[in-house]
């Protein structure tokens, strides 16, 4: 390539932590020729927390309340996957209300968290107003949380065996209301932007991750789905009861920043169906195996002795992670949250390994990033959708 | 030709009839309407911020400012408050004169052209032949004070941002002037005054947006552009450069910088009412109201009515331009500097060209509607 020679020096300038578009408290250090990407580098760990280390000396009921801070726009699927981890190494079975209770909770965690992208990445683009209009769908996911769980983000709601307590009375009508109501507001949401042409300028043909690369980069939920790849774990790992479910994976073939857009909209939607056909579909019993045991073991049964009885008598049952170790994951609405755990037959996991989504997105930023503008550093990034909770855990 | 009223030529009839020397009572008039557009425009742009704060709180289905006075009215002024009594930071490392005198470049450059803003036959400050030209020349001062800033903040984002505000600003300025020209080729004048009375006579008819449809899009997007709005705010985008050539700005420095680009785009809106909109033209034409009514043009009370009538036109069709502006800016995403460029260039300017020799053109095949 031929240079022009009155080249200036190129210029390195420190975007974050403190930026208003990095996210949190991501660091980028980029190298500028103009308006050019020459370089970025990534630069994290102001949010480290020591996730992991902090799990290796708490039973797992313990552990519970600090796994939301993970990813805290997508708290449900934390908490999943930290009661998926144990319950596969010890194959605890989990009723089938509850295994419904979770899906709902996890595809309503789902939109809120997509929601919390959608405003987000059109700020990053300029345009500020899809921000607050989010937040009325958002507010109502969180009203339903917490109806059911008492808390609006922090929920600590799931169990190993099921979950920490049955739906109130009305709720499930509640949120059928809402996906009623939340299906056209999609569509409101794709008059508004999709077909904007500013905003088809800014992010068709940006940040285009071919097939090949984001299987290579270890790509994983839209950011994945976006290049091609109809990948999604709730069809490939068959977890919990999505089987029961009629709906499909969202998928584009671009790979560019409007394809995440795409498939992020899409994804809204099969939530909401998900959601609506679990609610039609909740089956009645027990919600946690615990309960399931007592009422399967009839009135002698030693789970309906006095500890067990009232919740405040025993805290936390102390639940034993037996030898082994394994690899859980989930489909996280930022792609797959995985836990490595090994167990050492003690209250306590012996390690605990965290894969967050987020973290093994973000490494292919420079590689998008490098030649394009300054601009598109933000649209970028944006799509990608991290979280910096769960990137520095 | 009647004209309507006429201050300067009262109040200085009415010195004179005191007892003092022409050249006195001329110099007494002098500071008069200087000092009440620069109050009158301030007082705009205060209401302008209202109005953003406002229509963006109901584009996004909030209710925004509402303790501040009724309807949250006096929010203005107590952001004018508060950023008087802030301190006023300079970077240690900036440079001192650079750093002070940008904000102050841009708001003078904004306050001069006011003065060729009319707001009725004789209530423009001054009727130069130049008029819109001098707005087309100075408004390009504004970029060399954000230039200025940008550069002695000593700080990358500031510089970016001053970089970008350049390179805009001169990119959009050929779109204008190109657009402002076939109106002036139209009335045959380059003053502001000439420009409305080309348009009057027929009410909302006559109006220049009818016979220029197109340079009334072109200085429109040129003139957002110019006034660093959304979607061509690059220069102080927040998601990119934290604030632009702003950054290291704070109190009454960073106040300039804010009233400097509202009263940029208060003054951007009162020339799209005067260049396309009829100025302080009626929808329905005074005369013919007049007319009507059965009274006569030489009425005082007529007059009186004619000019309130002019100014409150002048300025509900600027009004109505800024809601446009408000409502685009929280509508739309921002455009890449790139993409900026090349609207600016290869689409405006080809466009404003061809817009100025249809004009030449029609100008010559009708000179009765074009102006001959």
């Amino acid at each position: 390539m031929t240079m022009i020679e009155t080249r200036t020096e190129p210029m390195v300038i420190n975007f974050g932590p403190h930026h208003p578009s990095m996210h949190g408290v991501l660091r980028l250090m980029v190298t500028l020729d103009g308006e050019n990407v020459i370089d970025c580098e990534p630069v994290l760990g102001y949010l480290h927390r020591s996730m992991e280390k902090i799990a290796e000396n708490r039973t797992v009921v313990q552990y519970l309340p600090y796994v939301t801070r993970w990813d805290y726009l997508a708290t449900m699927f934390t908490e999943a996957i930290t009661v998926n981890a144990p319950e596969k190494l010890a194959d605890v079975p989990v009723p089938k209300r509850a295994s419904y209770i979770r899906v709902i909770m996890l595809e309503l965690s789902r939109i809120a968290s997509h929601l919390l992208w959608l405003g987000p990445f059109l700020a990053d683009v300029g345009a500020q107003t899809p921000f607050f209009y989010i937040f009325r769908e958002r507010e109502m996911v969180y009203d339903l949380f917490e109806a059911a769980t008492g808390m609006r983000m922090m929920h600590n709601y799931f169990r190993v065996g099921g979950v920490a307590a049955d739906l109130p009375y009305g709720w499930v009508d509640k949120c059928e209301d809402f996906c009623r109501y939340f299906l056209p507001k999609v569509d409101e949401y794709e008059r508004l932007i999709t077909d904007n042409p500013i905003f088809r300028k800014r992010v068709q043909g940006v940040g285009t991750l071919s097939r090949e690369d984001a299987i290579n980069w270890g790509m994983s939920g839209p950011m994945l789905r976006a290049s091609g790849v109809k990948w999604d774990l709730r069809k490939v790992d068959h977890y919990e009861c999505y089987d029961d479910f009629d709906w499909e994976v969202q998928w584009a073939t671009d790979g560019d920043c409007f394809a995440r857009y795409v498939v992020r909209l899409g994804e809204m939607r099969q939530s909401a169906k998900i959601i609506l056909q679990a609610l039609k579909g909740l089956p009645g019993g027990p919600y946690e195996n615990l309960e399931a045991k007592r009422i399967a073991s009839g009135p002698k049964s030693e789970w309906g002795g006095f500890d067990y009885q009232f919740i405040s008598k025993k805290s936390s049952p102390t639940f034993k992670i037996p030898k082994g170790e394994h690899y859980v994951r989930v489909e996280a609405p930022k792609g797959e949250l995985g836990v490595y755990l090994l167990g050492d037959d003690s209250v306590f996991p012996w390690r605990w390994k965290i894969r967050p989504p987020g973290f093994i997105n973000l490494q292919v930023l420079p590689q998008l990033v490098r030649g394009m503008k300054v601009a598109d550093i933000m649209a970028i990034l944006g799509s990608i959708d991290i979280i910096m909770g769960e990137v520095d855990r | 030709m009647e004209t309507g009223i006429d201050l300067q030529r009262s109040f200085v009839q009415l010195l004179q009839g005191v007892g003092l020397t022409p050249g006195l009572a001329h110099a007494l008039w002098l500071p008069l309407p200087m000092v009440s557009v620069l109050t009158f425009a301030t007082i705009w742009a205060l209401v302008a911020t209202w109005l953003e704060r406002k229509v963006s709180a109901a584009v996004q289905q909030r209710i925004g400012p509402e303790y501040a006075g009724p309807l949250g009215m006096l929010i203005p002024i107590a952001d004018v408050v508060k950023l008087l009594v802030k301190e006023n930071v300079r970077p240690a490392k900036a440079d001192r004169w650079l750093f002070a005198l940008g904000p102050v470049v841009v708001v003078m450059a904004v306050l001069l052209a006011y003065i060729i803003v009319p707001f009725g036959h004789n209530l423009v400050i001054t009727d130069l032949g130049v008029g819109i030209f001098l707005w087309i020349a100075i408004s390009s001062i504004a970029p060399i004070g954000l230039l200025m800033a940008g550069y002695g903040s000593n700080n990358k984002y500031s510089l970016l941002g001053g970089l970008r505000a350049a390179a805009q600003s001169i990119s959009y300025e050929v779109p204008l002037a190109l657009a402002v020209l076939a109106v002036a080729m139209m009335s045959n004048s380059l003053s502001t005054i000439d420009i409305v009375e080309q348009q009057t006579g027929y009410g909302i008819l006559g109006w220049n947006v009818w016979r220029q449809p197109v340079g009334f899009l072109i200085f429109w997007i040129a003139a957002l552009a110019e006034c660093e709005r959304l979607p061509f705010d690059l220069p102080e985008a927040e998601e990119e450069l934290v604030a632009g050539y702003q950054t290291e700005y704070t109190a009454v420095n960073f106040m300039l910088f804010y009233a400097g680009s509202y009263l940029n785009l208060v003054l951007s809106c009162l020339l799209v009412a005067v260049l396309y909109l009829g100025g302080w033209e009626s929808p329905v034409s005074v005369a013919a109201l007049a007319g009507w009514l059965g009274l006569s043009l030489e009425n005082p009370l007529v007059q009186v009515t004619a000019g309130m009538l002019g100014i409150t036109m002048t300025l509900l069709k600027a009004y109505f331009m800024l809601f446009l502006a408000i409502l685009l800016r929280w509508t739309v995403p921002r455009v890449r500097i790139d993409q900026l460029l090349d609207l600016g260039w290869k689409f405006l300017l080809p466009v404003a060209l061809a817009n100025l020799l249809l004009t030449a053109a029609l100008k010559l095949t009708f000179p009765g509607v074009f102006g001959g």
